[in-house]
């Protein structure tokens, strides 16, 4: 459908090419990421679920999962909404579209070969950064780099006097994202062992986190927000402290993950008091979105982004709280290793981050398509089957956590603890399966978007125009 | 524009990303470097080899090109009895070494100087991570004394005492010989740590579960596979809590066996085709018998088939009863 424009001329492209291939491919990617963790959470629940073969171990299947939410569904969300709102904030096109199109296509091809490969048992063992190292260069060469020239190429050819908040948060996070990556995956390369390369993997996971999920999943907030309610961002001076205080405070508590070992303590409590820091950008970020929308609340329930994103934010109010106390050392003691954190790392990134991707997505579809969305009563059931959903979930794990985190304290005998949580796992399988339903559900509702939806006229935006199915 | 504001926000994003990589990266690594191997890594690095994860040398990580470890009880040249007993790391021709040896800040200081001096580690010929060693070698480990302090080094016994790598595996027999570094090449690919932990927590573990690691525990190991999320006890020291050989046996064939409530997967697709006798293991009627016993229909489980030596079971078991 998208392949004829491959190999044309980038004039004959037109514009938002990149954001829909990237919008559907991302979809795709979170049905079969909530698929997987559906599945996955099953065998937690029932461990004679589906036995006898390798390659449907949890152990073969948990890091697929993982990876194909990041990569795949958080990451092409990313690269979707910068493919359209780049270009509007900087009231220009796309540096190059064909580039973004064929970003896309390595995107896809990459990321399929590498999961399959991961399935199947290669690995370099490293959490978050499973990928053997050859798909880490496909990764940041191929796909991370491309991105980033073209969002920064944007930006410098863009038609307007100053920078966007978004703009800042997208050229800065996709280069530093870069970084990452490169200097996390370089006990691969370069064979460093021992802490070191625990260290180092670890503080690739977390920045990960810091310097690419949650700064891009806000930053893509402080565009839908004030285009949707057509209220002016509350304070561009918050938005910018935001910025800052993300890129210093942020990217340096990575080694509050390795509490117990034997790291420098100096290192751990300089982790802590940056990691207590770091509610400073999520307060100042969650203060502008909500301060925005003064006025506008009725359509945190008439509309259906909306509804998505101010979720979103307030769901950030807790993962904050979490995430800035939970690396203390005393919380962290209690904590550490249990369905606590499982259930803060689905918080962000199930919760907060998905939140405002899904809004952007459905938003961004519907603008670079020109169409209005196919079914409103099926985005609702989305909304409430992947809020139910992940509530369950999230809830579920919170307090398996805490009881793993007494048994774990108290000494109690460690089957116990397996056996008290017991219930809490078949929640969470309901939780994650009740997701994996309502984006299935979503992925068809786009579709008939792109094949059936009502036209928007030119100059308007579709949610400006009634609802009709 | 006369004035390029983004010119100077790219600066400034330049200098506070760097600010903060001198302090997260660049600091600790000095801290990191001044590590001494302890002997636990020493053991570590030597059972397991150069790469765990993804390599030339084992790019699909089936556990090929790894070391043997070997308890000796006579002495593979002289035949002459070892009271007590000797543990060996054999790397036969093509076997990749560990990365100390090629990078000799990885043991740290006096550790080093004896592997050199007393151990004569230097004299492997041509060993690179991807071709090997050529004649393969012998290591064991050895007590020495540098500057007052007692540390524990390598020892090249090829070169110190004759011990050539086939000499040693027909000493040492099948019996004493542990598939440590391919067990750990399982763990991995298995995915064993995304459940069992190999980091001993502060205060609660150190207490129950054995000593707090060191910071020259880990020198040369990779990939540490820590684990963060603890659905399983921790295993760092497992084999010190339980050693039978039996019971992981059952364990892994299903967990269920030994642990009604366990939430382990099974492992049985380790066990292969053919069991130690060369039969071919019928899978479908173990699970009937086993299901009969489940409803009570039954008094006892089926009998766990004895693995074939060259299963991956073993490995891992090996390498899981290495963790003292």
């Amino acid at each position: 459908m998208l392949f004829k424009y491959l190999s044309a001329k980038n004039e004959d492209i037109p514009p938002g090419s990149a954001a829909i291939f990237f919008g559907f491919s991302a979809i795709f990617w979170f049905v079969v990421g909530t698929g997987l963790g559906s599945f996955n959470a099953a065998k937690l629940a029932f461990p004679d679920f589906v036995t006898g073969t390798e390659l449907f171990a949890f152990g073969h299947m948990r890091q697929v999962h993982v990876l194909a939410v990041i990569v795949g569904w958080i990451s092409m969300a990313f690269a979707m909404t910068m493919m359209y709102m780049t270009p509007a904030l900087g009231n220009t096109r796309m540096w190059s579209e064909k580039l973004g199109l064929w970003t896309a296509l390595l995107w896809n091809v990459g990321l399929s070969s590498a999961l399959i490969s991961l399935w199947i048992g290669i690995t370099s063992g490293r959490e978050y950064s499973d990928f053997a190292w050859p798909f880490d260069l496909v990764i940041l060469f191929g796909v991370i780099t491309p991105l980033c020239v073209n969002v920064i190429m944007t930006i410098a050819h863009r038609r307007t006097q100053g920078i966007y908040i978004t703009n800042w948060f997208f050229g800065a996070c996709t280069f530093m994202v870069g970084i990452v990556l490169l200097v996390g995956n370089s006990p691969e390369y370069f064979h460093l062992t021992g802490l070191s390369e625990a260290y180092l993997t670890w503080w690739n996971a977390h920045n990960l986190l810091g310097l690419w999920i949650t700064p891009v999943a806000a930053a893509i907030a402080y565009y839908t927000i004030p285009k949707l309610t057509g209220n002016p961002l509350y304070s561009h001076r918050i938005g910018h402290m935001h910025f800052w205080s993300i890129v210093v405070f942020y990217s340096t508590p990575a080694s509050h993950h390795l509490m117990s070992s034997p790291l420098p303590e100096w290192l751990k409590s300089f982790a802590s008091v940056e990691g207590v820091l770091i509610l400073i950008p999520a307060v100042a970020f969650v203060a502008n979105i909500l301060l925005t929308m003064k006025g506008k609340w009725s359509m945190f329930v008439e509309n259906m982004e909306v509804k998505f994103s101010i979720t979103g934010v307030f769901l950030a109010i807790p993962l904050n709280m979490q995430g800035g106390f939970q690396q203390t050392r005393s919380i962290n003691w209690f904590i550490h290793g249990t369905g606590w954190i499982v259930a803060h790392a689905h918080l962000a990134l199930l919760g907060m981050s998905t939140f405002l991707e899904i809004a952007a997505v459905y938003f961004g579809l519907q603008q670079m398509l020109k169409r209005k969305l196919y079914s409103l009563a099926l985005a609702n059931f989305h909304y409430w089957f992947v809020l139910i959903g992940f509530c369950t979930y999230w809830i579920s794990m919170t307090i398996a956590g805490l009881i793993q985190g007494a048994g774990k304290v108290y000494e109690v005998p460690y089957i116990d603890v397996v056996i008290a949580e017991h219930p809490y796992m078949i929640a969470r399988w309901i939780g994650g399966t009740m997701v994996f339903t309502g984006n299935l559900v979503w992925l068809y509702n786009m579709w008939m978007t792109a094949r059936v939806g009502t036209l928007v006229p030119d100059g308007r935006y579709a949610h400006e125009l009634a609802y009709e199915r | 524009m006369a004035f390029k504001e983004y010119r100077l926000g790219a600066a400034m994003v330049g200098g506070a990303l760097g600010l903060s990589m001198t302090i997260t990266l660049f600091m600790p690594s000095f801290d990191l470097r001044s590590a001494v191997s302890t002997k636990m890594a020493l053991e570590k690095q030597l059972s397991a080899g150069f790469d765990i994860g993804f390599g030339y040398a084992d790019p699909l990580l089936l556990g090929i090109n790894r070391p043997i470890t070997v308890d000796l009880e006579t002495d593979p040249k002289t035949g002459a009895k070892l009271d007590p007993p000797i543990r060996a790391y054999v790397y036969k021709p093509g076997v990749p070494m560990p990365p100390n040896i090629r990078h000799p800040h990885d043991l740290g200081k006096g550790v080093y100087d004896l592997s050199e001096s007393q151990g004569q580690i230097t004299a492997v010929s041509g060993s690179n991570h991807t071709k090997g060693t050529q004649e393969g070698v012998v290591f064991t480990l050895a007590l020495g004394e540098f500057n007052g302090e007692e540390l524990t080094y390598i020892e090249n016994a090829s070169v110190t005492k004759g011990w050539t790598p086939d000499a040693t595996l027909a000493a040492a027999g099948d019996k004493n010989t542990h598939l440590i570094s391919k067990g750990k090449t399982e763990f991995v690919v298995q995915g064993c740590w995304w459940c069992h932990t190999l980091l001993p927590e502060q205060t609660q573990d150190w207490q129950a579960f054995g000593a707090p690691p060191y910071l020259g525990d880990f020198n040369g190991e990779n990939p540490t596979a820590f684990g963060s999320d603890r659905k399983a006890p921790d295993i760092l020291h497992v084999a010190s809590r339980n050693s039978s050989r039996e019971w992981m046996m059952m364990h892994f064939f299903n967990p269920r066996l030994v642990q009604v409530n366990s939430i382990m997967p099974r492992y049985d697709y380790l066990w292969g085709d053919k069991d130690a006798q060369g039969n071919t293991i019928d899978f479908d009627k173990w699970r009937a018998e086993y299901l009969e016993y489940s409803v009570g229909k039954r008094t006892y489980p089926p009998e766990v088939p004895d693995y074939a030596p060259n299963s991956e079971i073993r490995a891992l078991i090996d390498w899981v009863l290495s963790l003292k």
